[in-house]
């Protein structure tokens, strides 16, 4: 009886201690990467490699295949690092990304990194981790965090995509109020919602005489294009544009122009009088559940293989200046980039507010 | 609403118990007590809870937006919707109800109709959307026949299906199935004998519906069109394919303010609007208690 009690207790000592060391041991390498700044930081490369593939998983969110060429990119890193790929909610936003960071906390379902747009990034950053990746001083000091919470990835033009088989060619915006248009065109989400939306709402301002810091001539424009009954009010993805229900889609040129695989005569038109331009950002979870998979995964985006994949899908990467530069770029995709004439306008976080405030007052009204 | 109709509470007095026993009776319903606590109570507390609250503390300014236009009108837009689909669901369901319930109990019609109406009202969402989009829509080939032959449904580019009009023809495509579903077994109960006797009586068919059958069924009508209100009311993924811009019902205005990427994210104000779809719930569900009171007094 008592040899019995004593042995019990002696085995659950051992097992409480194994449980403890191995949580230790767990935790000292977790930690390390989780709060690691940056490779080096964390013990090299090749330390970050092994840690990742140790976990041998990864969480990202929001990051439809058919999104600047994230399909090809799971499967390159997948096939590169060994390390199983989780793509959660493919068709949400910004902010259902940071929602579920918060939701999920430290659960191995959470996401591990994010790509967002700029509003959601600075509006959570109490949120993120700060990482700079081993290109980090490629990146243009406007375009990044400087600890490293957020950097910009890749960006592209706000465009008009068409199927020329079904309306006639597009060369100003106001071509889209004629007959030829009625129920055809439309955005790639609501604007009081969508960031892609609402730029596609200033793009249409700045072309009709507002400016980046009046939006209202862009939900001027969409009024009358529903006057006109040529406003279609669903969002427009992939299938709709496939089986020909939005022939005419307010969207970024690198998603726009993915719709040629379904659509050859689809073609992407750049109003040279309104050149918008923005950038998505990316930024790991503080309390990502694979701390370096996620770290390797941004190494790997900001890899020049990496920021050929984006340019491949025709998204602009942020470092194509440098690569330029150094040579590294892939010169053919570059070339396939929808032409556009002109100087860019970028929203400054101020304009944006100023936008989506006047937005949330008027959108609504214009368009019903 | 239970209350209403249950002799155990209203009619039997409050018995005088002698003395304080403790009674174990209770435990037994301990399983349902604390379901509706979790998947209920609990998160209703949240919802309006929350509804008060913003970043920085209690406001009531969540409940001041709902007056915005856009807001009003979606509130209105939910109620209409939720009303004609619940009411031309319950109609058209319940005359097919009928013709299922006098025909042949093994016969292969109701087999065939009371499996297809399993299947099509849980039919629902993007895919219901899309089917609509694609068998009707703009780009459709049947609208594109038709229009070039001189049937031209959206006469000037009025495309109806992508808007409330489009919504109460797609809502209706799962809510006359699932008032089949529903409405059935009260048709069923229905005995044949009872029109005899109607008619042994010299009662004509107007009599036999004003004073027997009609009476019978109207408890599980009103209640059956009860749930049709509510299943559309909170009808959400259908809508939001069909119809992306604008919110012009509050599930699409409670998704803008939850999911928004642009800035407007408004978590206490969609729990505001959440606690509209619940007051409306209330508001129906005790004009339904009232209703039936009314119609099932003479069981009493």
């Amino acid at each position: 009886m008592n040899w019995h009690r004593i042995n019990r207790l002696g085995l659950v000592v051992g097992v409480i201690t194994l449980l403890i060391s191995a949580c230790g041991g767990t935790s000292t390498t977790a930690d390390n990467w989780g709060t690691a700044t940056s490779a080096a930081g964390g013990g090299g490369m090749d330390a970050l490699v092994t840690a990742a593939k140790a976990e041998g998983k990864l969480n990202i969110i929001a990051t439809p295949r058919d999104w600047a060429n994230y399909g090809a990119i799971i499967d390159a890193f997948t096939a590169k690092y060994g390390i199983a790929i989780t793509s959660d909610n493919p068709t949400g936003s910004s902010q259902d990304e940071v929602n579920a960071v918060q939701q999920l906390g430290k659960s191995s379902r959470a996401p591990d990194v994010l790509d967002i747009g700029m509003s959601v990034a600075l509006a959570n950053t109490n949120l993120l981790a700060p990482y700079q990746v081993v290109k980090w001083s490629d990146i243009p000091a406007n375009q990044k965090e400087s600890t490293g919470l957020w950097f910009q990835d890749y960006g592209g033009y706000m465009s008009i995509g068409y199927d020329s088989a079904k309306v006639p060619a597009v060369t100003s915006l106001q071509d889209l109020l004629g007959p030829a248009f009625k129920s055809k065109v439309a955005l790639n989400g609501d604007p009081t919602k969508a960031n892609a939306a609402l730029n596609g709402v200033m793009m249409a301002s700045i072309a009709n005489g507002g400016s980046a810091d009046d939006i209202s001539k862009g939900v001027d424009f969409f009024h009358q294009l529903k006057l006109a009954k040529n406003f279609v009010p669903i969002q427009a993805t992939t299938s709709t544009v496939k089986n020909g229900t939005t022939p005419v889609v307010f969207d970024w040129d690198y998603l726009s122009a993915g719709h040629g695989k379904d659509v050859p005569t689809w073609k992407v038109f750049v109003p040279s009088s309104a050149i918008l331009l923005d950038f998505y950002a990316q930024a790991i979870s503080k309390t990502a559940p694979h701390p370096a998979a996620a770290r390797l995964w941004e190494e790997f985006l900001y890899s020049d293989a990496g920021q050929n994949f984006w340019l491949q899908g025709l998204a602009r990467p942020v470092r194509m200046a440098a690569m330029q530069t150094a040579g590294t770029i892939d010169a053919a995709a570059a070339a396939k980039l929808p032409p556009a004439n002109g100087t860019p306008i970028r929203l400054t976080p101020e304009q944006a507010t100023a936008a989506k405030a006047y937005l949330a007052a008027h959108w609504a009204a214009a368009i019903s | 609403m239970t209350a209403a109709g249950n002799p155990a509470i209203t009619g039997v007095g409050r018995p005088n118990v002698g003395g304080r026993r403790f009674s174990l009776n209770w435990v037994g319903a301990v399983p349902f007590l604390a379901y509706v606590a979790i998947f209920l109570f609990l998160p209703t507390a949240i919802i309006v809870g929350g509804a008060f609250a913003n970043d920085s503390g209690f406001t009531l300014q969540n409940f001041a937006n709902l007056s915005r236009p856009d807001v009003v009108n979606a509130i209105y837009g939910s109620v209409i919707l939720s009303a004609v689909t619940a009411i031309g669901g319950a109609i058209l369901g319940a005359l097919l109800t009928y013709a299922i319930a006098t025909g042949n109990p093994r016969g292969t019609f109701r087999r065939v109709v009371t499996s297809a109406c399993g299947v099509l009202a849980q039919f629902g969402g993007v895919t219901l959307a899309f089917a609509f989009i694609a068998a009707i829509g703009p780009a459709s080939a049947l609208y594109l026949y038709l229009s070039t032959h001189g049937l031209d449904f959206y006469p000037g580019g009025d495309v109806f299906l992508y808007d409330l009009r489009g919504l109460t023809l797609v809502y209706m495509y799962f809510q006359i199935p699932l008032m089949v579903l529903i409405f059935l077994p009260a048709v069923d109960g229905i005995k044949v004998q009872w029109r005899e006797a109607t008619e042994s009586l010299g009662g004509a068919t107007w009599h036999y519906w004003r004073y027997i059958a009609g009476p019978l069924l109207a408890p599980a009508f009103l209640g059956s069109m009860l749930l049709l209100f509510a299943n559309a009311l909170s009808a959400y993924a259908t809508a939001a394919a069909l119809i992306n811009q604008g919110g012009p019902i509050l599930p699409l205005q409670i998704s803008n303010a939850i999911s928004s990427e642009v800035g407007l994210h408004e978590p206490g104000f969609a729990k505001a609007q959440a606690v509209v779809l619940i007051v409306i719930v209330a508001f129906v569900s005790v004009l339904y208690a009232v209703l039936q009171r009314r119609t099932a007094r003479w069981l009493q």
